[in-house]
């Protein structure tokens, strides 16, 4: 009967507090809807590797050490950048360059709009050494993928609150960037229409394309090959028009598959004594500081635009130039229609949107060149 | 954790290249789209089918 309760006895309250933020990650992927495909394992993984001697991760007994399945999961596919990486051709898979090819100069829009990564990496610096400060800013890209591969190419230590702040805030962007844009714009510059002209985009413009961002980024952003490459291959599986089948299940089947993984291998690093402390808080806020400057900066370099432009740009469109996909291009485009229904920004936030995607692993990948 | 406010100077630099180096490759990306764009309009297909 003792031996039952001994592991009790190893109980600490710090792990107490990370079953309840476990808890809370559960709560929101399911009441709220926020990214469950990745709160929800994240916080089950949470509430595993907290429990008292947890066989879910590696550990020593009597001098002799344990391997754990979500620590071997941790090497297999997170030390090595492989779980993001893979996703990425899922997520290259689901995405539909149209907008910016029928309209290329939106893409400047998601080179402004990380404006807040490069902030946060000055403002961050003052807290943390450069390789956290660096993987911290990453956040603000809002995307996941890249925050990991960043995080754990420059070594942080703080893997597990980086991809909590990252995934949270991305599930957060409908709360986050609304006050921002409304406060950065008049009511005048909110009513703009833009509009818009559709084109064709002929198939060998889509075929091409991925091939040579790959090539572009490869020369200028020799460190962001991987992220870009599995981008782009994904989405060359989707555009090749040959590879249907694989291209539906990149999409959904790999997708899901590694997402399962991705989340519960990085609770691994949730663990109280590596979790709980007050840097945690710190990058939480830091986070919430770069996605608050990336929609600064991009809606601050449309206004900036507008001074030279005959044809007026709504601002608000360069809010969009974040990662969160298709959520930040909505969110413009459902902001316009209450300033006036007849405003209909879809396409070109969704430009922005999907540049955004393009731009943030570039920049993830500069960050790399710099201090790697 | 050490609170070093001179390290944000010190920190400018990066921010000011890695804006201008995201402007410039994304400058490029959008100049070669356009002539991708350019070379392979419909419109040059259609004639080509055409003839």
């Amino acid at each position: 009967m003792e031996s039952l309760f001994q592991n009790l006895g190893n109980l600490t309250w710090q792990q107490v507090v990370m079953w309840a933020i476990g808890g809370l990650l559960i709560f929101l992927a399911i009441k709220k809807e926020m990214e469950p495909t990745l709160l929800l394992p994240l916080g089950f993984g949470a509430i595993i590797v907290n429990l008292p001697m947890s066989s879910a991760v590696s550990r020593v007994i009597e001098g002799v050490l344990e391997e754990g399945p979500l620590s071997t999961l941790y090497e297999a596919g997170i030390a090595n950048e492989l779980f993001p990486l893979i996703l990425f051709i899922g997520i290259g898979a689901m995405i539909d360059f149209g907008p910016i090819l029928t309209n290329p100069k939106l893409m400047l829009f998601g080179a402004a709009a990380q404006f807040g990564i490069f902030f946060t990496f000055c403002v961050a610096s003052m807290f943390f050494p450069t390789n956290d400060a660096a993987s911290i800013a990453v956040i603000g890209a809002a995307d996941g993928p890249t925050s990991i591969v960043v995080a754990q190419k420059l070594g942080s230590q703080y893997l597990g609150a980086i991809m909590v702040a990252a995934y949270s805030y991305m599930a957060l962007v409908p709360i986050i960037q609304p006050p921002v844009i409304k406060l950065l714009t008049t009511k005048k510059e909110r009513l703009i229409r833009m509009p818009y002209k559709p084109a064709n985009v002929s198939k060998t413009t889509r075929i091409l394309f991925p091939i040579i961002i790959t090539v572009i980024t490869g020369i200028f952003a020799p460190s962001s090959v991987s992220l870009v490459g599995f981008l782009m291959f994904g989405n060359l599986i989707r555009e090749c028009g040959v590879l249907d089948s694989l291209s539906e299940t990149a999409q959904k089947t790999l997708a899901n598959l590694v997402t399962i993984f991705l989340g519960i291998t990085i609770a691994s690093q949730m663990q109280a004594e590596q979790f709980l402390r007050p840097e945690t808080l710190l990058i939480l806020g830091l986070g919430f500081f770069a996605f608050v400057f990336d929609t600064a900066g991009g809606v601050i370099f449309a206004k900036i635009m507008n001074l030279f432009l005959k044809e007026k740009i709504n601002p608000m469109i360069g809010a969009a130039g974040i990662s969160a996909f298709p959520m930040s291009g909505r969110i413009v485009h459902n902001m316009g229609r209450k300033e006036d229904p007849e405003n209909f920004l879809l396409m070109h936030s969704i430009g922005v949107n999907v540049s955004g995607q393009i731009a943030s692993v570039i920049a993830g990948g500069l960050i790399l060149n710099f201090f790697m | 954790m050490n609170f070093e406010p001179m390290n944000f100077i010190g920190s400018l630099p990066y921010m000011g290249w890695g804006m201008l180096g995201i402007l410039i490759v994304m400058g490029i990306i959008i100049i070669v789209t356009v002539l991708l764009e350019r070379l392979t309009s419909p419109k040059k297909e259609e004639k080509k089918d055409e003839q």
